[in-house]
């Protein structure tokens, strides 16, 4: 056994991630969040008056699913383990921070995937039909740890205090909605929105689902699946990298 | 002998000020090396260079051969860390707790499994191995730590004030398993403030003061080093002339508090002997004899005043 060895390191990413979904994400009310999240999403769009058809909502539902649930707490993974010491065990064992980094994201992941997959369960039950099932979790897949790499990116400042941490999380989270597809149809967008929303992961993503969904699509499906492959592979080496430079900060 | 730990002119700054100042040790394979200092003399800072933790300034380490730096992850797959605040996760159970740290470390289920039995009834935990960890008292959460830090059976053991705090009986029971521990041929680094423990336990102590190593050696001949004059402290059962001792062998100062003579010397051997020989002349029974060599407090802060001068 090569303890640093790429293999070890991905078996010891994974011990972390159970310890997450254990201890951050087996929680009552993170759990009711998780539900409860698409469901009033459902019933605001729905009652909200605007008539816009359930095809084209389903789209940025799922998108702000995921998107929230898998932000939602990997962003206070590391200072809460830093400001309760915890952070400063996992450092000494022999975990590389890209495994500990990589153990947060596929809980953060999971969690994702598994709160979206109830906000598809509804939309299937109020009526849609899922035209390219595979496709659409397949996507939901490279998005999930796409937005897992954005929440672990959210978390590099140094700092252990939570609280910090999730008010720099909602500034930057809440307009990324915004310029991303979800309550304007890109079609829809003047050439400034457009412009911003292709620095968007979430408009890929929420373009892939209207495809899966209703067989259209702004962008060529192949660029939708580049752009999110490369803004995951991107996110992921950066918020790897990054952590690396802050984790002694921490301690 | 060979050097477990080998650090050399590390440094560590923090904006202006320098926590660790280009200190540099050994560690011999099979001892026990206190490192002792004042609060904020680089204890921590040091411990946690030497862990991987923190990446030093400047200067190298090596552990167990490994250097720090570079590669950190064969480095800490060898040795154990028990750090000075408790670090267990409180939201899991201790069996959690360990069975996540031979996850960590790369053992097979079934072996984490059988470690995890094995040091939960070695830190009497094993009946309440399914409870959650923020139940704990402090001194349980310190026996788990130190059980988590010995899933994989380390060679070499970093303490940083494992007792500070705890109670009698935890006190006794950690300082016992590290004695064992050391008998069964593990290293042990172990930083604390308690010189009756450093004294107890180790083979060696460094004292480090304001970032830099003041002294470096066994306990014994610390003591002795810091002073030349002794101090006998005698009684006997009856009055005896004052004069007459103060003009015995190698005495060269007698002062009297209570019953007892507070005797200076040179010379301890020839001293004892003298008084031996006075009490049988003034046939005077001696009641209590003792020799009050320089403690390793008085030698700790003689050496770190001095360095403070």
């Amino acid at each position: 056994m090569n303890p640093a060895g790429f293999f070890e390191q991905v078996k010891r990413a994974w011990a972390i991630a159970k310890k997450d979904i254990r201890i951050y994400y087996f929680k009552g009310p993170v759990l009711i969040f998780g539900v409860f999240m698409p469901v009033f999403l459902f019933l605001a769009f729905l009652m909200g008056g605007r008539q816009l058809p359930l095809s084209f909502l389903i789209s940025g539902l799922v998108g702000m699913s995921l998107f929230f649930t898998a932000t939602a707490v990997s962003p206070a993974i590391f200072p809460w383990e830093g400001s309760a010491k915890t952070l400063e065990r996992l450092a000494s064992c022999p975990v590389t921070v890209e495994a500990i980094v990589f153990g947060d994201m596929i809980a953060s992941t999971l969690f994702g995937i598994g709160i979206t997959i109830i906000t598809v369960i509804i939309g299937l039950a109020l009526g849609l039909s899922l035209i390219h099932g595979v496709m659409l979790f397949a996507t939901i897949l490279i998005a999930a740890c796409c937005f897992s790499a954005i929440g672990m990116l959210l978390a590099v400042p140094p700092t252990n205090v939570p609280s910090n941490i999730m008010m720099l999380s909602s500034l930057i989270k809440f307009p990324l909605v915004f310029i991303s597809g979800i309550f304007i149809p890109l079609e829809q967008m003047p050439p400034w929105g457009l412009a911003l929303a292709v620095f968007s992961p979430l408009t890929y993503f929420t373009d892939l689902v209207r495809y899966t969904f209703t067989d259209t699509h702004f962008f060529p499906v192949i660029t939708d699946i580049a752009a999110l492959t490369v803004f995951t592979v991107v996110f992921t080496i950066g918020t790897m990298y990054l952590h690396k430079r802050t984790m002694p900060q921490r301690m | 002998m060979t050097a477990i730990i080998h650090a050399s002119d590390i440094t560590k700054v923090y904006g202006k000020s320098i926590a660790v100042d280009h200190i540099s040790f050994d560690v011999q394979k099979g001892e026990i090396f206190g490192f002792l200092g004042p609060n904020g003399a680089g204890k921590t800072t040091t411990t946690r260079m030497l862990t991987g933790v923190i990446p030093p300034d400047s200067g190298t380490a090596t552990v167990l051969g490994y250097d720090i730096r570079t590669e950190p992850v064969l480095a800490k797959q060898g040795f154990g860390v028990v750090p000075e605040t408790s670090n267990a996760y409180t939201d899991l159970t201790a069996w959690q707790n360990l069975m996540l740290m031979g996850e960590l470390y790369g053992l097979t289920h079934a072996r984490a499994e059988q470690r995890s039995f094995e040091l939960l009834g070695m830190v009497g935990l094993l009946e309440r191995k399914d409870q959650k960890v923020q139940a704990y008292s402090k001194g349980m959460k310190q026996r788990l730590i130190l059980a988590m830090a010995l899933i994989h059976e380390p060679g070499l053991l970093f303490l940083d004030e494992p007792t500070s705090g705890l109670d009698v009986q935890s006190t006794q029971m950690i300082l016992s398993l590290l004695r064992d521990l050391n008998k069964q041929g593990t290293t042990i680094f172990l930083t604390t403030h308690n010189m009756e423990e450093a004294n107890r336990l180790c083979h060696r102590v460094g004292i480090i003061r304001a970032g830099k190593i003041v002294a470096i050696d066994a306990p014994e001949k610390l003591k002795m080093a810091i002073d030349r004059v002794y101090k006998i402290e005698v009684s006997f059962d009856r009055e005896v002339p004052g004069d007459a001792i103060t003009g015995l062998a190698g005495v060269t100062g007698a002062t009297r508090t209570g019953d007892k003579w507070q005797i200076m010397t040179e010379n301890r051997d020839a001293t004892i002997r003298s008084l031996v020989t006075f009490s049988q002349q003034h046939y005077a029974v001696i009641v209590t004899l003792n020799t009050l060599a320089p403690s390793l407090d008085d030698a700790f802060l003689r050496l770190t005043q001095e360095a403070q001068l």
